[in-house]
């Protein structure tokens, strides 16, 4: 059976994950930057990737995209629902024809993503256009108006004709957004997309990437920092530490009942209402170690409050795939 | 847009005024009377004198100036103090092979410099990458001159596949013309290909860092197709920047190359009238070099505000 009927047999199934990442590891010259990353994706599921800035969370993206820059090499499997081959595996040329139809992206900065001297509806209709999916010129203009109007801009048919530099940040984000939905995702990956826009403007995009991957039933990897963004996005989330998951579970367990530390510092320093005795916001002690040189065994030690001898050792993965923690001394009950 | 060309009109027209007075004054500053030269060491104060009123070359500076700065509006730079010929028609018909030379040169540089420097680019950290920076490296280092004498040994001498120099205009004999073009095309073309691709594959290497270039690969472009229709238009506006600069470069090149292989050029006319003292001649020939220049890095500008929308709407 063709990638292509396989992924129409089953269009909904949610027992067949469209995404499978096992094990990836990204490393550059013998230093290790991702490690073991694990997570699965089912169609139409919204899944949150969450932690500090140099956590790890865009290398995760570009590895399962293929993207990763010059220099750092991805181990591990990423297995896209109806193809066979691992994608880290396959040929360049195949790959390519992944991305754009079954495998779309939105990245985080919106000022610099789209090509400065090529007109928006253009580069909307080039997608549509690379894959074959429209007839010709015409139609690939006429789809890609439908689609900058779908996300809701303004007067689509003028938007096409602009030039990115002739949009605000949130214009530009929905023309990524539009881009990546054009050919009706599998999987869609949104890397900090709000991250760069005015909060005023925040909500609004986040509801068009609800919109858009319900109405494909594409499955959702959110990638953010920001904790309340994603809980209003997603059904569960991994917590990424170090190049490592360190928690994953069901968004509402993760926010009432955080198991790991990091996950309790996180929640902790986005809680808006709390501050201290000085008025100040709560924050997660010490900082991420530059340059991904985080410590062996844990990689939260150096920050941990309850870290011990025993946290030189990495403690491992407990629990289910979807719902399980890495840590020697997590909070709450064991799990069963 | 219309702001940005008339901001731009007016700074030629001022680059021209202050280039133009600075010819005139620096050449006439120049130790050597012209009526002196041309009437020999043995000529009595009278006859140089007399000579001097004829010639003009008696009157204040500024009026000496205003009156062949006039004159260059309608075409007319005057008649030569050594020979007595007009110099105006002299200057246009040698600029004319100049601009074939010269046109001929930077497309031999386009030709060579936009594969090897892309390519260059595109194998950067890799051994082709090495091997072609290398290449670029040993073409810099080569003079024209030098290409031009290895070029007219090889191919002219040796193997007698082209004529080794001389001119024959194109409405004349086009096969002909071409023939002896290219040799010296080649020889401008060589070393400044060299030298543009350098350029090439630095804005190249930039253009690939570019995360739209990443965004062109998301949409499902491999990695040559997304150069090729996102990178190359991108890096084209530095690259034409730098080829307005290069045309001055080249522009003295091709006096030299011009006397390699014995081109009756604007380059050749410079000369011979640095050697003959033809103190007008030599003003006007450098005034015209100095026009070209200037004009062309007016186009250029023009050209890049074409090129890149966003330079279009700023003011
Ligand atoms: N090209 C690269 N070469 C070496 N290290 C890199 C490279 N890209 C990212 N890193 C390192 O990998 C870690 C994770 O980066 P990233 O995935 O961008 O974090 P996040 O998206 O969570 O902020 C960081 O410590 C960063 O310094
Ligand atoms: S393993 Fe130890 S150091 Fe790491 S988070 Fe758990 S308690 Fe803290
Ligand atoms: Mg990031």
């Amino acid at each position: 059976m063709s990638a292509d009927a396989l992924a129409a047999a089953h269009p909904q199934d949610p027992s067949v994950s469209v995404l499978e990442v096992r094990d990836l590891t990204v490393a550059t010259g013998g230093h290790t930057l991702l490690e073991d990353v694990t997570f699965s994706l089912g169609p139409g599921e919204r899944v949150g990737l969450i932690g500090e800035s140099g956590s790890g969370k865009s290398l995760t993206a570009l590895a399962v995209m293929g993207l990763l820059p010059e220099g750092l090499t991805a181990g591990g499997t990423v297995q896209l629902r109806g193809v066979e081959t691992d994608l880290l595996r396959i040929g360049e040329r195949e790959r390519s024809g992944l991305r754009g139809r079954r495998l779309g992206m939105v990245f985080q900065e919106p000022m610099t993503a789209l090509n400065p001297l090529m007109r928006v509806g253009h580069q909307v209709a080039e997608v549509l256009r690379i894959h074959g999916t429209v007839d010709d010129r015409e139609d690939a203009t006429r789809r890609a108006q439908q689609l900058l109007a779908d996300v809701e801009l303004p007067d689509p048919v003028r938007i096409a004709r602009r030039y990115p530099h002739q949009l605000s940040g949130g214009q530009r984000q929905r023309v990524m957004l539009a881009m990546a939905l054009a050919n009706g995702p599998d999987v869609l990956i949104c890397d900090e997309p709000t991250t760069a826009l005015d909060v005023t403007v925040q909500a609004q995009m986040l509801q068009l990437i609800a919109a858009g991957v319900a109405d494909r039933t594409s499955g959702l990897l959110f990638i953010s920092h920001d904790l309340p963004v994603v809980a209003t996005v997603c059904e569960r989330l991994l917590v990424l530490y170090g190049g490592r998951i360190v928690e994953a579970g069901p968004t509402h367990q993760l926010l009432t009942r955080p198991r790991h530390p990091y996950t309790e510092g996180l929640l902790a320093a986005s809680d808006l209402e709390a501050v201290d005795d000085q008025g100040r916001l709560p924050t997660i002690p010490g900082a991420v170690p530059p340059d991904g040189r985080f410590p062996s065994g844990c990689v939260f030690r150096n920050r941990c409050p309850r870290g011990d001898e025993a946290c030189t050792v990495w403690p491992g993965w407990t629990g289910r795939e979807d719902h399980g923690v890495a840590c020697w001394y997590p909070s709450g009950a064991p799990h069963g | 847009m219309l702001v940005q060309l008339t901001k731009r009109t007016l700074v030629l027209l001022v680059s021209l005024g202050l280039a133009s007075a600075m010819v005139f004054w620096f050449l006439s500053v120049l130790p050597g009377d012209p009526a002196q030269v041309a009437l020999g060491t043995g000529a009595t104060p009278e006859a140089v004198a007399e000579m001097q009123e004829r010639f003009g070359t008696d009157r204040p500076l500024t009026v000496q100036y205003l009156d062949w700065i006039g004159g260059l509006f309608v075409g007319d730079f005057g008649v030569s103090y050594v020979t007595g010929a007009t110099i105006g028609p002299l200057i246009i018909d040698r600029l004319m092979v100049s601009l074939w030379l010269v046109g001929a040169g930077m497309l031999v540089a386009l030709v060579i410099a936009v594969p090897l420097g892309t390519l260059s680019a595109v194998h950067h950290r890799r051994p082709l990458g090495t091997v072609l920076a290398g290449v670029s490296q040993v073409g810099i280092a080569i003079p024209n001159f030098l290409a031009g004498i290895l070029l007219i040994g090889l191919v002219a001498v040796s193997w007698r596949l082209l004529p080794a120099g001389g001119w024959v205009p194109p409405a004349q004999d086009p096969i002909e013309f071409l023939r002896r073009l290219l040799l010296p095309a080649l020889a401008l073309g060589i070393i400044e290909g060299a030298v543009l691709a350098r350029y090439v594959r630095s804005t190249v290497l930039n253009v690939l860092r570019e995360d739209f270039l990443r965004t062109a690969r998301a949409k499902g472009l491999t990695p040559a197709r997304a150069l090729v229709r996102h990178g190359l238009r991108n890096a084209a506006v530095p690259v034409v920047t730098i080829l307005g600069l290069q045309l001055a470069v080249l522009l003295v090149g091709a006096v030299v190359v011009e006397r390699v292989f014995v081109i009756p050029g604007l380059g050749s006319l410079l000369l011979d009238g640095v050697a003959n003292r033809d103190l007008l001649l030599v003003q006007g020939v450098v005034m015209v070099l100095v026009l070209a220049v200037l004009v062309l890095n007016y186009l250029v500008d023009v050209l890049y505000t074409a090129l890149d929308p966003r330079l279009r709407a700023a003011a």
